[in-house]
């Protein structure tokens, strides 16, 4: 059993215009310890997925299909108060700006060690201890001076590292980051991505980590689902997505950033726009843009299906499987 | 795309994006806001065509009849059919005056609220968009007019133009002054919240862009800046509307507004009031009533295009 | 000071810093500062950079957050004036444009575009009435049909639809968004555009439609561009030529082939190691410790000595001379010195 079970999760936003299908059917897990990677351009859901199994889907959005399960428990319909104990507990999460995470009027010490003790049965000077102890672990320096400090007092990527801290508090065995190192300095991104990884080895913590840059996923995640108009367009091992891409999305997206040595007159461009939400097209929703689009395509939605070894959402592959 | 089709099939044109628009669908679903902008619609279509609704002409003293006076409304034992709301001391008909009286009271109001905010948002835009002196200048002076009561400044302004205008014009001066007056003393709120949203949009891109290609500083600030800031404005324009109705009833209820040949509801109410203890009720309560519903639903607009227009509270 | 970088070809540049500084004053109110007994506090956003753009390249500079490349932009189209050294565009100095005849016969022939699409264009203007705002400012108008005429040219030009004039900002995406803003600036027919961060605020497919857009107006039209940019793979992808900053001094100048496969500068290894790894190699890192340090406040000498892994006494009181070769510039004592290991960076293909 795996330790996150997402099956045919579909969110709305009722609006006055009709109901919008923000994340339609996705389904994904992840295994104990492993770091899955969810990538897709803005309006692709992949916030969206993720604010929904941490319970912080915003109103009018809704869950109106689906189960999310960890380690086998439906967590998409529990009431507010068991939710609000789980996502302590269980799942940490961690976000872009990290100024949001905290309050300001309290001293990250205060903040830690309350979070601490409720969610776990440490005493005072034992939840004080762990607090220095995980400070000094996400690479705080002087940790055990700092515990006075405000975050305003902190520098952006030593506040991130704190709302990381944030997170581990309870132990949990799921951290859902979402773009975690956008607002971030790129030396500094790289050393938070470092820090997640060694986290994540040394804790056995799964995460889910949600952005919009290839090159994060490609240095962090075990396995990587792309995401495209609130689906699945193509999930598998990272360096098999990366290097060896399916679905043409992934292709066209994989050709489109610029790495360094790779001495090309232009950039590999994906045509058009990703659809709104208001205006998605029936078939597979990349038709419009795709280059091997065929008649299939525009009538008929494709499930994901296992090609080589990753799992692409593609009309093309299926054929392939069905030997046609 | 799907902007493409919708236009294809639409009826296009800003009637048409103006009734579909998110503005008019909140509108059309608050049935208070709904009902305020009616009442408030009335109020103002009954001032511009007072003379062609008002049942009487109060002001015409050959059809004043003083065997008419202290007439009670008409359901009561001695009302008259003639006399939906009764009449005053001097047999005028009491609702004629209320729909001449909120005329007064409406051009006042929104007379002062122009002036205001043409001076508020004027000196608001150059203070926030030049900075430095200037805009030490102008906030200090609006800091320190904030630390008078408004209606203290009205009284003064009234004083001194009491003073300037000579006695013969007195009476026919008496609303420009009001106006002048009331719009005065409620400019610096104008000022501080078109400063504040000119700070914001100066740093905003499309001013440097304008900046680039060297667009004179005034020709930025009325054409880039000033469209951008008119949002709060017209919120507060709006609620400052009904403000100035209060201020002038005010004014005039002190006795230093508009005089009672051309009462506006506040000189009603201060009339009124004296027949109060000696059981002529109505002289005061329906302009008191007018006044109230009058600006209750001016303050619903005002609260209900606030939130509509900010996004953070949707 | 006589940095200025010698140029190779016989060809003039088209732009020229010399030297050039901007110093903000972040001080508190004078009140504050007498009852608080502070001194005046100066951020040295801009600190003597020099370079030079060749018609017809791109120039860029990167840095993190902080180091001055943004207020360099903003100081080569005038939207700050200079506190020290001069800028030469095409020859002229601009400080000497003084009358409004010459200053708008310069501003014409450069342009910027803005890194926030969603806050580069007026809300309240048509699409029409942006683009048309350079040519009717420079006079290049003529009657109202010849405006509309080029208008619809420039949207076609960037890959919109001639209607879509008539429409107001909010109806268009990002990408779009930007594409309106890249019109605006060509409308007055500029020689030269200076790009803050273009595409950082878009999306990775949106980014490449972008910048293949603005490749092919430098084929088409011959255009130079100042290109600001913190990502290290777009610099590599579009520029000839990339200055990288920190703390407002120029680190380094190099042609990208030279920059990526042997940095001199320590700095420019950081930004180096830094570039996540899309070509999973594989390769171990260790991420270098330590962030940019308050730039009110800069480390004295090498401002970058703090996290120099090389860094001497020398560093922490000398501010390292730029040290110029046939095609380009480092600032490092280290490299002066000869001190400076071998690249561990995997070098490009």
């Amino acid at each position: 059993m795996a330790l996150l079970e997402v099956e045919n999760l579909r969110v709305e936003f009722p609006t006055r215009r009709g109901t919008l299908l923000a994340i339609d059917d996705v389904s994904f897990q992840i295994e104990e310890g492993e770091v899955l990677g969810v990538v897709g351009e803005s309006g692709a859901g992949k916030s969206l997925t993720g604010a929904s199994i941490i319970g912080l889907l915003e109103p009018p959005g809704r869950i109106a299909a689906g189960q999310i399960r960890l380690e086998g428990e439906r967590i998409d319909n529990l009431p507010y108060d068991e939710l609000r104990r789980i996502r302590g507990k269980k799942i940490g999460a961690i976000f872009q700006d990290p100024l949001t995470s905290l309050n300001p009027l309290y001293t990250i010490g205060r903040q830690l060690v309350e979070t601490i003790r409720v969610h776990t049965d440490d005493t005072e000077a034992q939840a004080r201890d762990r607090t220095v102890q995980l400070l000094t672990e996400v690479g705080i320096p002087a940790a055990e001076r700092r515990l006075g400090s405000y975050p305003h007092e902190f520098s952006g990527g030593m506040r991130q590292r704190v709302v990381i801290a944030l997170a581990l508090c309870a132990n949990p065995k799921l951290i859902v980051a979402d773009e975690p190192t956008t607002a971030l300095d790129v030396s500094i991104q790289a050393q938070i991505i470092a820090l997640l990884k060694k986290l994540c080895r040394d804790h056995k913590t799964a995460i889910m980590l949600i952005t919009h840059d290839m090159g994060v996923i490609a240095e962090t995640a075990d396995r990587v689902a792309v995401m495209y108009a609130g689906r699945i367009a193509e999930i598998g091992p990272v360096k098999q997505v990366v290097k060896h891409p399916k679905h043409p999305y992934t292709i066209g997206l994989m050709g489109a950033i610029p790495i360094v040595g790779r001495d090309i007159e232009r950039l590999t461009q994906i045509e058009g726009s990703m659809p709104r939400l208001t205006n998605i097209p029936d078939g597979c929703s990349f038709n419009p843009r795709c280059p091997k689009v065929f008649d299939r395509c525009y009538v008929e939605r494709p499930d994901l299906v296992p090609t080589g070894e990753t799992t692409a959402a593609c009309w093309l592959h299926a054929k392939e499987k069905t030997g046609v | 795309m799907l902007d493409e089709k919708t236009a294809a099939k639409a009826p296009s044109g800003f009637v048409h994006r103006f009734m579909d628009s998110d503005l008019v669908y909140s509108f059309l679903r608050s049935p208070v806001v709904v009902i305020s902008f009616i009442i408030t619609a009335l109020y103002f279509l009954s001032a511009a065509f007072a003379p062609w609704i008002a049942p009487h002409n109060p002001f015409d003293p050959a059809s004043l009849d003083l065997m008419e006076a202290f007439t009670p409304p008409a359901w009561t034992a001695d009302g008259s059919m003639k006399f939906i709301l009764g009449t005053d001391d001097q047999g005028r008909d009491i609702l004629s005056t209320l729909i001449f009286g909120s005329r007064i009271s409406l051009i006042v109001g929104f007379s002062a609220v122009l002036f205001s905010v043409v001076l508020g948002v004027g000196l608001g835009l150059l203070a926030g968009y030049a900075g430095g002196w200037a805009e030490t200048i102008v906030m200090r002076f609006a800091d320190v007019q904030l630390t008078i009561p408004a209606i203290l400044v009205a009284l003064m302004i009234d004083g001194i133009a009491r003073i300037i205008v000579p006695v013969e014009l007195r009476d026919e001066m008496s609303i420009y002054v009001l106006i002048l007056a009331i719009g005065v003393s409620d400019w610096p709120r104008y000022a501080r919240v078109t400063r504040g949203a000119t700070l914001v949009e100066r740093n905003k891109e499309y001013v440097s862009a304008a900046r680039v290609i060297g667009v004179h500083p005034i020709k930025i600030m009325f054409q880039h800046v000033l469209p951008n800031v008119m949002g709060p404005v017209l919120v507060m324009g709006t609620i400052g509307l009904a403000l100035a109705i209060i201020t002038e009833a005010t004014l005039s209820f002190l006795g230093v507004g508009v005089p009672p040949t051309q009462p506006s509801l506040g000189t009603l109410i201060r009339v009124g009031n004296n027949f109060l203890f000696s059981g002529e009720w109505w002289i005061t309560l329906f302009p008191s009533l007018a006044l109230v519903i009058l600006v209750l639903a001016v303050n619903l607009l005002g609260d209900w295009l606030r939130d509509a227009l900010n996004p953070r509270l949707r | 000071m006589s940095d200025r970088l010698i140029a190779t070809s016989p060809e003039p540049a088209l732009l020229e810093l010399e030297n050039l500084s901007k110093y903000f004053d972040v001080s508190k109110s004078l009140l504050n500062r007498t009852i608080e007994r502070l001194p005046k506090q100066i951020l040295k956003a801009v600190d003597g950079v020099s370079f030079s753009i060749k018609p017809g390249q791109t120039f860029s500079l990167v840095g993190e957050s902080g180091c001055g490349k943004s207020t360099v932009a903003k100081l080569v189209v005038g939207l700050h004036k200079p506190t020290g050294g001069q800028i030469r565009f095409d020859g002229t100095n601009v400080a000497d444009a003084k009358s409004i005849a010459q200053n708008a016969a310069l501003r014409r022939r450069w342009q910027m575009i803005f890194q926030d699409p969603y806050a580069s264009l007026n809300p309240r203007w048509r699409v029409h009435d942006i683009i048309a705002e350079p040519m009717r400012v420079f006079g290049l108008a003529g009657s109202s049909t010849e405006l509309s005429k080029r208008v619809s040219e420039l949207l076609e030009q960037v890959g919109l639809s001639a209607m879509d004039g008539e429409k107001y900002p909010h109806e268009f995406s990002g990408g779009q968004r930007q594409r309106v803003s890249i019109a605006r600036a060509l409308s007055s027919n500029p020689e030269f555009l200076v790009c803050d961060e273009p595409t950082s605020a878009l999306d990775v497919s949106v980014q490449a439609q972008i910048l293949n857009l603005m490749k092919d107006l430098q084929r088409d039209i011959g255009l130079t561009y100042l290109f600001i940019s913190h990502n290290l793979a777009v610099v590599y992808h579009v520029a000839d030529m990339i200055g990288v900053m920190y703390l407002g001094r120029m680190c380094e100048i190099a042609t990208p082939q030279d920059l990526f496969r042997n940095p001199r500068h320590p700095y420019t290894r950081l930004l180096i190691d830094t570039i996540p790894d899309l070509e999973m190699t594989g390769k171990a890192r260790e991420p270098v410790a330590g962030e940019v340090p308050n730039p009110i406040n800069p480390p004295s000498g090498c401002s970058f000595h703090p996290r120099c892994p090389l860094a001497n006494d020398r560093c922490k009181s000398e501010i390292p001379k730029p040290i110029h070769s046939a095609t380009g510039m480092v600032a490092c004592h280290a490299a002066e010195e000869g001190r400076l290991p071998a690249p561990q960076t995997v070098a490009p293909a």
